[in-house]
């Protein structure tokens, strides 16, 4: 068995954005992720990166759009109420078609909300987030190794269609600890090309800009048209999803991050009673893989949606699903985490009423 | 092999500190782990908690509603916890300070003087290792050896008299059991 090590999901998400060969951070304080940038500022120090504690939310979301403008890796993180004061940022980084990645640590909202962990910020992480006709990859990692391993993913699939990437984790996944392999072979930041954009100093080059905007009637509209063909490839190859006992289900659990973890205890119960539960759990949340889904929806006639809010993902999930089947709902708003138990509950239900 | 555990108590006695030990001993003897701690507005004033899940198969939920064994720290966590446990389940209660006696018949009930232990020692803020001796031995889930090398990993700025008074603590709840 390769070292494993014990740690924090905040802890992880470091070392992933670290082995990434991301050498910026900035970013201001909040729970539950305070651990990101605390240790990010130990170890930004040690590898001689830069680590930023900004005046705020939006000074670092637009520290990072210089950053990434300029070629390099660059990364923020915060939680729910940080991320709504960086949507502005992100949309502009967006416009000018600039990676950078973005760890948004979910609490329980509205508002100032909780501290508890929550998966309230669906909608803003899958349907754009600030203003503007626009996407963001948005990643669900569901274990403190995925926290290790999916910054990688996120720089390259954001450098691959030049798009910023959002991992969506919650309170749980970020303060939990579990072993992680240390399986991605370091990225030495130096050997990372210049991409095409990098405001790197222009002399004895033409000269570069990244705008988000460009004023001439009918050229933001052609702009968007050209991105769209950009989202409609990312749709098109990007999706991603682990299917568990699906292949005879009866019911098929849709959850991701920390409900999958609960769904999956859920479904190991109903199995051992003789039940035919299946789980599928989306990693990317944008693009949403309705793939899957749509072709499922053909054999299944029971779909169980588990989220920690009022009812988000349900909506892709029915659209997906184009009305073949029965969308059923559980969800805890507010900071609530359901337990394996609640969900077989849930399932019994739905099964007795089939 | 799966074993659910509950660790809870006022902050300051160690609930996450021997969470983290059991998780980290769990890990060392190749089993898979997890640990979440209440953490933010519960830790003050009130109890903290964590959970802990060591099993030989891959973890599902972090979250668990209904432990195999639960530590129960102070008055508060036997109030709040002493009703979830799994029946035929466990229960550690730190008798020293807790007056009221548990009242479930379908589980088996631990009382260990951990505080008067501890104190005996020298120390009392170390009855968190008295109970872990208690808990690994009366459920064999982990060797004592493995415990002892976790605690070093645990508590990296410690003395070596702070560790061994450690070792101590967690052998003479080794032996209450």
């Amino acid at each position: 068995m390769p070292e494993r090590k014990l740690m924090y999901g905040n802890h992880a998400i470091v070392e992933g954005v670290i082995a990434a060969g991301c050498r910026f951070f900035a970013g201001y304080p909040i729970t539950p992720q305070n651990e990101i940038p605390e240790f990010m500022s130990i170890r930004m120090n040690e590898i001689g990166g830069v680590f930023i504690q900004t005046e705020s939310e939006i000074a670092a979301i637009n520290m990072l759009f210089g950053a990434a403008a300029a070629g390099k890796r660059a990364m923020t993180s915060s939680s729910s109420p940080g991320i709504s004061l960086m949507q502005e940022g992100i949309s502009y980084i967006a416009g000018a078609d600039i990676p950078v990645l973005v760890v948004n640590v979910i609490r329980g909202g509205p508002g100032l909300g909780n501290i508890a962990p929550a998966q309230s910020d669906y909608y803003q992480g899958t349907k754009g987030g600030g203003h503007g006709d626009y996407f963001t990859i948005t990643l669900a990692p569901n274990s403190v190794q995925e926290l290790y391993e999916f910054p990688k993913l996120a720089f390259e699939l954001a450098e691959k269609y030049r798009n910023p990437a959002l991992i969506l984790a919650d309170g749980l996944l970020g303060q939990m600890m579990e072993p992680v392999e240390f399986t991605q072979a370091p990225v030495d930041p130096d050997t990372l090309r210049e991409p095409p954009y990098a405001l790197s100093g222009c002399k004895g080059r033409e000269r570069r800009v990244v705008r988000s905007y460009d004023l001439k009637p009918g050229k933001l509209e052609e702009m968007n048209w050209q991105r769209l063909k950009k989202y409609q490839k990312i749709q098109e190859t990007e999706q991603r999803f682990e299917a568990t006992a699906c292949d005879d289900a009866e019911l098929v659990i849709i959850a991701y991050g920390t409900c999958a973890r609960v769904c999956d205890a859920a479904v190991r119960i109903a199995r051992a009673k003789g039940q035919k539960i299946g789980l599928l759990r989306p990693i990317t949340l944008w693009p949403f893989p309705n793939k899957i889904m749509s072709e499922m929806s053909k054999r299944i006639k029971n779909f169980l949606v588990v989220e920690m809010n009022m009812g988000q993902m349900i909506d892709d999930v029915k659209l997906a699903t184009e009305c073949r089947s029965k969308i059923h709902f559980h969800g805890r708003p507010g900071g609530g985490v359901p337990t394996p138990p609640e969900i077989y509950e849930k399932i019994k239900t739905i099964m007795g009423g089939a | 092999m799966t074993m659910e555990i509950i660790i809870s108590g006022f902050g300051g006695q160690g609930v996450v500190s021997s969470g983290i030990i059991l998780a980290h001993a769990g890990l060392t003897e190749d089993k898979n782990v997890t640990f979440f701690p209440s953490y933010g507005a519960e830790m003050r004033g009130g109890t903290a908690n964590c959970s802990v899940v060591i099993s030989t198969d891959p973890v599902a939920s972090p979250i668990v509603a209904s432990p195999d064994v639960v530590v129960i720290m102070n008055e508060p966590s036997l109030t709040r916890f002493e009703p979830i446990v799994k029946p035929g389940g466990i229960l550690f209660y730190n008798k020293t300070l807790i007056k009221s006696v548990p009242k479930r018949t379908d589980i088996t009930v631990i009382p260990i003087e951990a505080n008067a232990i501890a104190e005996e020692l020298g120390q009392g803020r170390i009855a968190n290792m008295v109970m872990l001796g208690a808990l690994i031995k009366k459920t064999g889930i982990l060797k004592v050896d493995t415990l002892k090398m976790a605690q070093r990993e645990r508590f990296t700025k410690a003395g070596e008299d702070q560790l061994s008074l450690n070792d101590r603590a967690l052998d003479r709840g080794y032996d209450q059991v």
